[in-house]
């Protein structure tokens, strides 16, 4: 394997992960670069989704679940029993299967987390609002309905919400779970071009089932397969000459 | 085929039946009450006390009853049930320990009310010296009510998306901002409907609140929540049956009940509409 050279901003250590008995990952080391898209990909059930939510520890929400081994963001385990895992979900986003706005108006869909954590002046939530629908690329869409409930957008739309709404909180690193799984492919393709926009500002790791789409997005791409972390590699090398026989076959659809 | 389409129609007739015996039933009871109390309805009726032995008069210190202790039920139970439900859905860890809490809830539910009248007596009147009054009597209506309240608001709490709370966690948003900002606010047409059911039991109940807030008369009204008041229900109850002009005072009987099942319904109305405004501006 090529291993990531230095610039990264999170990395996993002998990573096991256990839903009450079974174990869902074993031994997971893996190291994420700065201002990079990451892709994990493999078949339903192979541990990639576990292991995104346990990088900003989406995870904790589930009873019964246990980890064992690092997950290290700027020099400290997350897992340490002082680290609050608020703080850790603030500084690392996430965006859902699922476009999942809140039921409200498209304005306060971006500017909740941000009132909560303290920001109340109204020309700076505006600003923040811009910002981030324009980064989302959906100001223009939606300049003119801001105050409309965001539940009325279409299901592409909505998910550029999510990600504005994540934007919002100004993360360093965005966690993307399938987000164009429910997606009409134009739809997809808009957030393929934005994840492209976005990697100059933040780090990008995200799952997908969609093998092209990893192909075309990602420039690393990490292959699991019954919760362990099969192949590790730039994305070009993984799809093209991949080191693994099991990668192999994956990619060229003689399983999951 | 033929027995296939007679089978299916006869169900949908034992549906439709059943629904219409309901329907029927409820009419018909409210026909009936409404017929014979219209004749007692007055304006004196509604704004004098009574008097010659409660065969004449009016039934306005009932009415002013029955009002503070359901209002002051609600406020008891409203709070402690919410907060109950959202400590049994969103924080408990589902285990033995919650399984036996909703138990006790759901048992609880089943107590007679004449059991909770005696706990509220010796508890609320007598242990801690409140005497017979609208405290005692709101509190031990709050107690009655308090499951319909934890049940309705548990399942309201349930039926607010998952995706939400998770939106708002994956945020970086505080588990409690996010119960105060998102779960609950989502949640409350279901805790209002809850509510109403349990405003509508305890405006009704009788037996809680003879021995803890009831009194069988007094033209008096109450000055602080450590009065004793008269109620509704117990007034019917008290000219019904312990009286000694139990037929001369029919009409009053059948009018004092017309008008609390009218104070039951419009409390009722006022809850709906005002559930259905929340609904229309929250949608998902």
């Amino acid at each position: 394997m090529v291993a990531v050279q230095n610039n990264n901003i999170i990395e996993t250590r002998n990573i096991n992960f256990y839903y009450g008995d079974f174990k869902a990952l074993t031994n997971v080391t893996m190291e994420f670069e700065q201002n990079k898209v990451t892709a994990l990909i493999g078949p339903s059930g192979c541990g990639k989704s576990t292991l995104l939510r346990l990088l900003n520890r989406m995870n904790d929400l589930i009873d019964g679940t246990r980890v064992e081994g690092e997950v290290v963001f700027e020099d400290r385990n997350i897992y340490d029993p002082d680290v609050d895992p608020v703080e850790i979900r603030r500084r690392i986003g996430m965006v859902f299967q699922k476009p999942n706005p809140f039921p409200k108006s498209i304005f306060n869909n971006i500017t909740y987390g941000p009132k909560l954590i303290g920001v109340k002046n109204k020309s700076e939530l505006e600003a923040l609002v811009e910002q981030s629908l324009n980064q989302a690329s959906l100001w223009n869409e939606v300049k003119d309905i801001l105050g409309q409930s965001a539940m009325m957008l279409s299901g592409g739309q909505q998910q550029r919400v999510c990600i504005a709404r994540a934007l919002a909180m100004k993360p360093d690193v965005l966690l993307m779970d399938e987000p164009t799984s429910a997606l009409d492919p134009i739809s997809t393709a808009k957030i393929e071009e934005l994840i492209e926009e976005l990697k100059k500002d933040y780090t990008i790791i995200i799952v997908t089932h969609n093998m092209q789409q990893a192909a075309r997005i990602s420039d690393y791409t990490g292959f699991f397969y019954l919760g362990k972390l099969i192949e590790y590699n730039l994305t070009e090398k993984l799809f093209t000459n991949p080191e693994v026989s099991q990668t192999e076959d994956y990619i060229t659809g003689r399983f999951g | 085929m033929k027995w296939r389409y007679f089978k299916q129609n006869l169900f949908l007739g034992v549906v439709r039946l059943s629904a219409l015996t309901i329907a029927i039933s409820l009419g018909g009871f409210l026909f009936y009450i409404f017929v014979n109390g219209l004749g007692a309805i007055s304006w004196e009726f509604l704004t004098l006390p009574p008097r010659d032995s409660m065969t004449k008069g009016g039934i306005m210190p009932a009415i002013l009853g029955t009002i503070y202790l359901t209002s002051g039920a609600i406020i008891i139970a409203l709070p402690l049930g919410v907060v109950s439900a959202v400590y049994l859905n969103e924080y408990a860890k589902q285990g033995p320990v919650v399984r036996i809490i909703r138990l006790g809830v759901n048992c609880l539910a089943g107590v007679p009310s004449i059991v909770f009248g005696l706990f509220g007596l010796g508890l609320f009147v007598v242990f801690l010296q409140f005497g017979s009054c609208i405290l005692s009597g709101a509190l031990t209506l709050g107690f009655l009510i308090l499951p319909t309240i934890i049940g309705a608001s548990e399942e309201a709490l349930k039926s607010v998306p998952q995706t939400f709370r998770e939106a708002s966690l994956g945020l970086g948003i505080s588990k409690w901002h996010t119960i105060l900002r998102i779960v609950l606010p989502n949640a409350l047409p279901g805790i209002l409907t809850g509510s109403i059911l349990g405003i509508g039991r305890a405006a009704g109940e009788t037996a809680p609140i003879m021995f803890t807030a009831s009194a069988f008369f007094t033209a008096k009204l109450p000055t602080s929540i450590f009065d004793e008041v008269m109620a509704l229900p117990y007034h019917v109850y008290v000219l019904a049956t312990a009286g000694t002009h139990i037929e001369e005072t029919r009409q009053i009987q059948y009018g004092t009940v017309l008008v609390l099942v009218g104070l039951v319904l419009s409390i009722d109305l006022i809850a709906i509409v005002i559930r259905s405004y929340i609904r229309k501006k929250k949608r998902w």
